[in-house]
């Protein structure tokens, strides 16, 4: 009996298989195997590639005749850490110190390039972004699908202001932030007494609301063409310009160097490393004061929250405040780094992006953000051809990771702060 | 006032394309209490469907209007079901019972692959469709203002009139039906009644998804074109018109896809047509705040 139960017979596996075949030939014969082509005369015509269809099939097929109920078994079961996510939480320190080690030394090691500081500026922007997230869903365990919409409220605030009022970065950066974080005040205020998931599609409406508005609102924000020549950021007030202006210091003329282009592309990265290491810190401090607490308290229950006095509305509001805030700081990076700035930078896209980042790398891992940002920029420049094929990736690697372990792959829910600990003494 | 009418009969169209999206959203919400945030690109699946029949149907021959319309609306019914049947079957069932966010994340993480999926093996150019049903019923008023109403705008509104009048009888007179009401009251209740919880489930979406794909195919009549980005905008609103209508509700549903279908038909009319998309955004964040359980909707009651 029990050997029946765990292999059925071999006509019922393939009887099973050749079902989930018939439905992938079903699924995949008119999308994959038909292409629409607009022809010479603008009508449209077939492609056929039933070749395709057939390997699909095929590997289905083949795929549930060898795997086929086990896959079911064996992924409900493995929902707890594995050795890796053990690994990973017991070493946190040492792997986090060596980490940054790395990140300080990067631009200095042999084989770092422009291209390669570049490459990492990017990652380390997602990783803050991550981290900025991360607050939000990690921590509150607040759904915010429309994070992008802060990061361009920071970007085109730092634009807007050096623009129209000629302010420096440095006076712009605590200005877009706290402009990003009233932005998530006023969204918050009203939708945070919502459910989860209507508190999801709010941001994602939004999102999109400021994105339109950034389009078509053409006298100040220059609708799709965006705005250009934004101020690159200086040194302190010491310009990276080869030929300082009257009474203007350069940096490498501050310093006594030869004039390089690098210079203002490693400072850019440090900047960036910088932001985002305050934004670490910050995470892992408040993590520990009351308010932090109460954020994991209220993403585990909000009823017993609010029986135990937490005003779930204020404590919601600072988490997407905060949250708002450091993508803000991330947008106005961006900003003064890429010199030019459209709507077209802040589609749902992007905070699927940071949203996959966060989820992939664990909702409150502060380090398995590190390690999904670094994926998900590094991938598509590993590959150039996969560039396409990563969004693919990232939707099917959300859905396995939910269903095989639905708290990210490094999660680790221990609570940050024990109030005794185990097993007596030491 | 013959402007007015234009505008109306429009937004009477739109309405039911989005009502028909949105019936989707509400019964799934209804039963299992989850958003399908893949049911966009479950319709925008069913536009591409259509589409490729269309392409396929005019190769092989077949051009006699009516026909053409019967089999690919057949075929749409059934490859985009499938899809919702696969969808649920992958992505939400061994979800059931995990925490809160879970399914709202594995839907997004399907939506994208949807999307993607659609835009790797179709291309993401345009796909213009050749007109399959052309002219329509003119009148003229004194001053001289026409009222047009298409063929296509006629066989909207009498398609998803029959489809309604369909489904409310599945609800209300068939086991399916009974056994939905049951698993929208209380799933664990029905199952220990003898209700197959994990087959009513699955046939509501593959209703959903059917009642989708009618949708897109009326969308690419309607509007000619289609590319693999349409899901995400549609998907928006007509959960818009779930949640306007009050989510949950059937009738709900019609009726949030006909008042927001309207608005935007006389927002574009009236006011600017570049903010007609955030218009819509703007009914959502207002319906949600002020009326969260919308217009025919039960008030929730968080239970411990």
């Amino acid at each position: 009996m029990n050997t029946a139960i765990r292999a059925p017979a071999l006509a019922d596996r393939v009887k099973d298989a050749a079902l989930a075949a018939f439905v992938a030939f079903a699924l995949l014969a008119p999308i994959l195997g038909m292409e629409t082509v607009v022809g010479p005369d603008g009508r449209l015509t077939l492609a056929f590639h039933f070749d395709l269809v057939a390997l699909g099939v095929a590997i289905v097929f083949i795929g549930r005749l060898l795997f086929g109920g086990l896959v079911a078994g064996r992924l409900a079961v493995r929902r707890e850490g594995g050795p890796i996510s053990r690994f990973l939480s017991r070493y946190s320190t040492v792997l986090g110190a060596a980490g940054l080690a790395f990140a300080v030394a990067l631009p200095f090691l042999p084989f770092s390039s422009r291209y390669v500081i570049d490459v990492a500026t990017t990652v380390v922007i997602y990783v803050m972004l991550g981290w900025g997230l991360n607050i939000v869903v990690g921590l509150a365990g607040l759904l915010d699908l429309g994070y992008v919409a802060f990061y361009a409220v920071g970007a085109y605030s730092y634009a807007l202001f050096a623009q129209w009022f000629g302010l420096g970065f440095w006076t712009c950066l605590p200005i877009a932030g706290l402009l990003a974080a009233i932005a998530g005040i006023l969204l918050g205020f009203p939708v945070l007494r919502l459910r989860g998931d209507y508190l999801a599609i709010v941001t994602l409406g939004f999102g999109e609301i400021i994105r339109l508005v950034l389009i078509n609102w053409h006298e100040v924000t220059g609708g799709p063409n965006g705005i250009a020549d934004i101020p690159r950021p200086s040194f302190f007030g010491f310009p990276f310009t080869r030929n300082p202006g009257e009474g203007e210091i350069a940096f490498h003329q501050l310093f006594g160097l030869e004039f390089s282009t690098m210079h203002r592309v490693i400072f850019l990265y440090y900047l960036a490393l910088g932001l985002a290491l305050i934004t670490n810190l910050f995470v892992l401090r408040i993590r520990k004061l009351p308010i932090g607490r109460a954020w994991e308290a209220l993403r585990e229950d909000e009823i017993a929250c609010k029986a135990l006095g937490i005003n779930p509305t204020n404590t919601k509001l600072t988490a997407f405040a905060l949250g708002a805030m450091f993508g803000g700081f991330a947008g106005s990076f961006f900003a003064t780094r890429q010199g030019f700035i459209s709507p077209e930078s802040f589609t749902f896209i992007e905070s699927a992006i940071i949203l996959a980042i966060v989820v992939l790398g664990g909702m409150g891992s502060q380090i398995g953000v590190v390690l999904a940002a670094a994926v998900i920029v590094l991938l598509p420049e590993i590959a150039r051809e996969l560039e396409t094929y990563r969004m693919l990736f990232f939707g099917a690697a959300m859905v396995l990771i939910m269903i095989w372990r639905p708290r990210g792959l490094l999660a680790h829910r221990e609570p940050t702060i024990r109030l005794a600990r185990r097993g007596g003494a030491a | 006032m013959a402007y007015f009418l234009q505008q109306l009969i429009n937004g009477i169209a739109l309405g039911m394309v989005y009502g028909l999206i949105a019936i989707g959203y509400s019964m799934v919400y209804g039963i299992i209490g989850m958003i399908n945030f893949a049911h966009g690109e479950i319709y925008m699946i069913g536009a591409f469907v259509s589409i490729i029949f269309f392409t396929l149907l005019g190769m092989l021959g077949i051009s006699w209007a009516p026909l053409a319309l019967v089999l690919v609306l057949l075929a749409a019914i059934v490859i985009t079901s499938l899809y919702g049947w696969t969808v649920e079957r992958i992505a939400y069932r061994p979800l059931r019972g995990s925490f809160r966010l879970a399914p709202l994340i594995s839907a997004i993480g399907m939506s994208i692959f949807l999307q993607t999926y659609v835009q790797v093996t179709q291309g993401a150019k345009i796909k213009p469709l050749q007109p399959v049903i052309t002219g329509g019923i003119t009148f003229t008023d004194a001053s001289g203002f026409t009222v047009t109403i298409s063929w296509i705008q006629v066989l909207i509104v009498v398609l998803t009139v029959a489809l309604m009048a369909g489904f409310t009888w599945i609800i209300a007179k068939t086991p399916l039906g009974r056994a939905q009401r049951a698993c929208a009251q209380d799933l664990k209740m029905a199952a220990l009644c003898g209700v197959d919880v994990d087959r009513t489930i699955s046939l509501t979406f593959v209703i959903g998804a059917a009642l989708a794909a009618v949708a897109g195919l009326m969308a690419t009549l309607y509007y000619g074109v289609i590319d693999f980005f349409i899901g995400f905008l549609a998907g928006v609103k007509a959960f818009t018109a779930a949640v306007l209508g009050g989510i949950g509700s059937i009738p709900g549903a019609m009726l949030g896809g006909l008042v927001l279908g309207l608005v935007e038909a006389f927002w574009s009319g009236y006011f600017s047509i570049e903010y007609k998309d955030v218009a819509a955004f703007t009914i959502l964040v207002i319906v949600l705040i002020f009326l969260p359980t919308g217009i025919l909707g039960q008030p929730e009651v968080e239970k411990v």
